[in-house]
Order: C-alpha cells, then structure tokens, then sequence
C-alpha cells in the first residue's frame, strides 16, 4: 500500500518514517499528479498558512478535495486546521471536515504540551495516548456527521465534556496533536486499516 | 486534570525540539516592521525574526549592537498569526529572560549582535521558550546542544549576501556527520574530545545519521538558487535576513524563495520563479571583510 504525505512545507519526514515503519510505502506529494495510485494522505504539521498558500499556488486544492471524497486523508495539527470548514479567519483551507478549529487556541510556543489522552478508537486502548501539542488549535465544534476521537481532561472532571482535539467524519480524520514526534504508531495503524478498508 | 490522564507539562525538550520540527522545508524571514511581518506571513514565511535593523544594516551601522525594543516586538508578534522569534547577545541571559516575557516564541542567540559573554552562553535548560543557536561545524552544534539549543542554524556571514559561508558551514556540519557514522564505536570518546563536544551527543548524532535537532541554513542568503542550494546540500530549511528586504522588490522575492524551498530539487519551478524577481541586495563578499567585521567567529 502506497500513502502520500503531503510535502510542502513541516515535519512530512517525520510522518514518513513512521508509516515505513508500520510496513507501508511512504511517497512525498508536491505536485497535483503525485496523488495518483495513493491509497490515502497525511497532511503534516507545520504552518498552515504556509501549506494553504503552496497548495493554491500549485493547483492542488481542487485535486486535494476530490481526493478527499473518494479516499481517507488525515491531518495533523495545520493538517487539522487545512481540512476544516472554518478556522475563523481568512486563509485558504479544503472545506472536506465539518468542524471549526481555532488556531493557537492555547497561547504561545512557552504554552505547548504533552499530556496524555484516552482514546476508545484506538487498539489497546486501556493505554494512553501521549499527545504532543505545539501552538496547537483546538476543534471548538464538530458537524453531526462527526465523531470525536479524543478530548482532553475536563478541568472539573466530568466526562465527555472536556475540548475536543481529535475527530472523524467518515473517511476523514483530524488531530491537534503529533502522533508523528512519539513513538506511539496507533493513530498511524488506524489511519493505514482506514486506507485499507 | 483527570488522575488517570497525568498532568500536562509545558517546556518540555519534545515540544521545544517540535516546534523547530513544524518550521521544516520553510523560509524564517527577518523583519523590522509589523507591514514587512505581514509580507512575510503573505509570501509564506513559515516564522519571522522580528529585528530593529536587519543585519546588512547593522554592519552598516557598527557599535554595539543589542536585543531590540520590545514594543517593535510585540508590534510585530501583534501583526501575524505565525511564529515570532528575536535575539538576544550570545551569554546575554537577561535579555533572553526579557524575550520569554514578552512571548516570542523562538529565542536566538545570536552572533549577529554583540555577544554579552565570551566564554559563557546562556544556559537555556532554564527556560521554557526554545533556543536556536548558529555553528560552524559538528562540535560547536552538538555544544550548543547540550546547553540546551532545541534548534541548530549554520551562521554563515549574516548581512552579506554571499552564500560561501552558508554553504561552508552546511557542508562542515553535514560532512562531518557522514564521517562520524564511518567511525567504530569505541573511536567516538577520543573524537568527542577532538571536536570539544559531549560523548553522548556524539553517540547519537551517529546513531540518527542527523543532528538530534533540527538544522538550518542562515547568513548570506539572498536568491530562491541559493535555498535550493542549502536544501540540496542537506539543510532543513533557511533563513533569510538581509536578502528579502534589501532588495529590489521584497514580496515577489520573498514569495519566490518559499516556493525554491519546498520545489528544491525540481530546477524548472527554480527557474520559473526567479524570473523578474528586480534587484538583489547589492551584497559584500565574505572574503571582503576585514577579520573584525566576520560575525561567524564569535562564539565557540
């Protein structure tokens, strides 16, 4: 199986290595014809203002979404906030996720984190996931036909109730966090059964 | 926080060292004003540097030359939604104190200014912002390191726009690399020694085949050829200070450089981009400056 990482811009080798460690091929996307035979996309971390503007430049944001009806992408903190409907203010975005994400939604770079996060859609998921959040957004709303995969702890301790940092609509998948700067492949092999199905 | 889930920590190495990695195949451009940040942010810049005078100015002024007024700073962290970063003299710990208050995102301490310190740097396992810090090969990288830099930048000649000290000290440090993983195990104490660096930094700078932080070009940048130049030469991304704003017409050039970073290796989208780019900084050559004005030989 062949999954793309798109490779404009942010940590695309990071995501590469851990795919070619989970037994898949892993190819670098630029350019609109690199996204033929792939059987799903990661769109990295990095500066989503960055990667938006590239995209448009290079004619891959049309491609991009009609990739996206058709086969599973995945993205990652600006991955995240590129495949949302909205991220409140102007920049380019794909518009495939039904979610608002707010950008830098914890401050600056002295307010990034680690934490680990309970995540029922994982396998194992007895364990935690150790979540690594780097002038992160947030998913400050999700669509109706949108799971949330994860959430972090509720101040006061109730459940479900804490702010959402990991959802589903379908074939599509959203993280504010990097699976790709820990050891921790399991949101790399649910992404890979999601490209398999 | 919930027990079962732990306590989140902030400033940790991963979330320093990570945030170099989210910069990666991207352009960090200095700027002086919120109108250049916004230019830069335009163009694609991946970060700014947020500066009172760009280096080619500063050499042009002499004295000494300080951390800048941070009401330029937060004018400039106010104007963009992207990462800002701003230097402070190399040992000088206040002023990175300073820079952490103000909530820039990135420190570099920087030979551009004059350094504070000449036998100390700051030691920046003391703070939560990240550091960057420039070499000039592996044992000044890997030092830097292990004082805590999250984040290594070759110096080459800041304020130049000649490339050779760019490409020199890539090819020092990436060269440097290479031969090391030729090495036996057991020839790594004495050369840790040679290179005045830290035996374990050494150990796992073989064992990654790559600095165990992200590493930079800098100083003497000026055309999209010449970031292709350093990504081909193995660097993981450039920064640009003098070469965008002195030149001819900033935002065209600014954008050109972004997009020979990402294509590096596809010279038909170099060539495309670097038509009617205007004016290049008029430049000095490195080999030009008498031995006083070389920013690169401070620090060690």
């Amino acid at each position: 199986m062949k999954i793309g990482v798109l490779a404009l811009q942010g940590d695309f080798a990071e995501h590469a290595a851990v795919l070619r460690r989970v037994g898949v091929d892993a190819v670098e996307v630029r350019l609109p014809h690199q996204l033929d035979e792939l059987s799903g996309l990661i769109i990295p971390g990095g500066e989503s203002t960055t990667i938006g503007k590239l995209a448009v430049l290079y004619h891959l944001i049309e491609p991009l979404r009609a990739f996206a009806a058709a086969r599973p992408i995945w993205g990652t903190c600006a991955g995240a906030i590129f495949l949302s409907k909205d991220a409140r203010r102007e920049q380019p975005l794909l518009a495939v996720m039904d979610i608002t994400v707010e950008r830098n939604a914890f401050g600056r770079q002295v307010d990034s984190f680690e934490i680990d996060l309970t995540v029922p859609a994982l396998v194992d998921s007895a364990q935690p996931f150790h979540a690594v959040f780097i002038r992160a957004p947030l998913i400050e709303r999700v669509g109706p036909g949108v799971q949330v995969l994860a959430r972090l702890p509720d101040p006061a301790g109730q459940p479900d109730s804490g702010r959402i940092v990991a959802a589903q609509q379908g074939r599509l998948l959203a993280t504010a966090f990097h699976p790709e700067l820990t050891g921790d492949d399991r949101f790399h092999r649910l992404f890979v059964s999601l490209a398999a199905a | 926080m919930s027990k079962q889930n732990g306590n989140s920590a902030t400033g940790t190495v991963a979330v320093k060292r990570g945030l170099a990695q989210m910069l990666k195949g991207g352009v960090i451009m200095d700027v002086v004003t919120p109108e250049q940040a916004k230019i830069a942010e335009e163009a694609g810049a991946v970060a700014v540097m947020a500066l009172e005078r760009v280096p080619a100015d500063i050499r042009a002024t002499g004295g000494v030359a300080r951390m800048s007024d941070p009401e330029v700073i937060l004018r400039i962290i106010d104007s963009v939604t992207i990462p800002v970063m701003a230097k402070c003299r190399i040992g000088h710990f206040v002023e990175a104190q300073v820079l952490e208050a103000l909530g820039v995102d990135y420190i570099d301490e920087s030979e551009v200014l004059t350094p504070a310190d000449e036998e100390h740097h700051v030691n920046k396992h003391d703070f939560k912002v990240p550091f960057v810090c420039g070499c000039r090969n592996l044992g000044e990288a890997l030092r830097r390191i292990a004082e805590g830099a999250a984040m290594i930048r070759t110096k080459g000649e800041a304020g130049t726009g000649d490339v050779v000290e760019a490409v020199r000290h890539g090819r020092a440090v990436l060269g440097e690399i290479r031969r090391l993983q030729t090495k036996a195990d057991e020839e790594l104490f004495t050369y840790a020694k040679e290179i005045g660096a830290p035996y374990e930094l050494v150990k796992e700078t073989k064992d990654l085949g790559r600095l165990p932080v992200v590493n930079f070009a800098a100083g003497g940048i000026a055309t999209p050829a010449d970031a292709a130049l350093m990504m081909q030469i193995g660097v993981d991304g450039v920064f640009v200070g003098s070469g965008i704003f002195k030149s001819g017409d900033p935002a065209k050039r600014a954008k050109a450089i972004v997009q020979a970073t990402t294509h590096c290796r596809d010279a038909k989208i170099i060539a495309e981009v670097s038509r009617s780019l205007g004016e290049p900084m008029v430049g000095r050559t490195a080999a030009s400056l008498p031995e006083a004005e070389q920013l690169a030989g401070r620090g060690w």
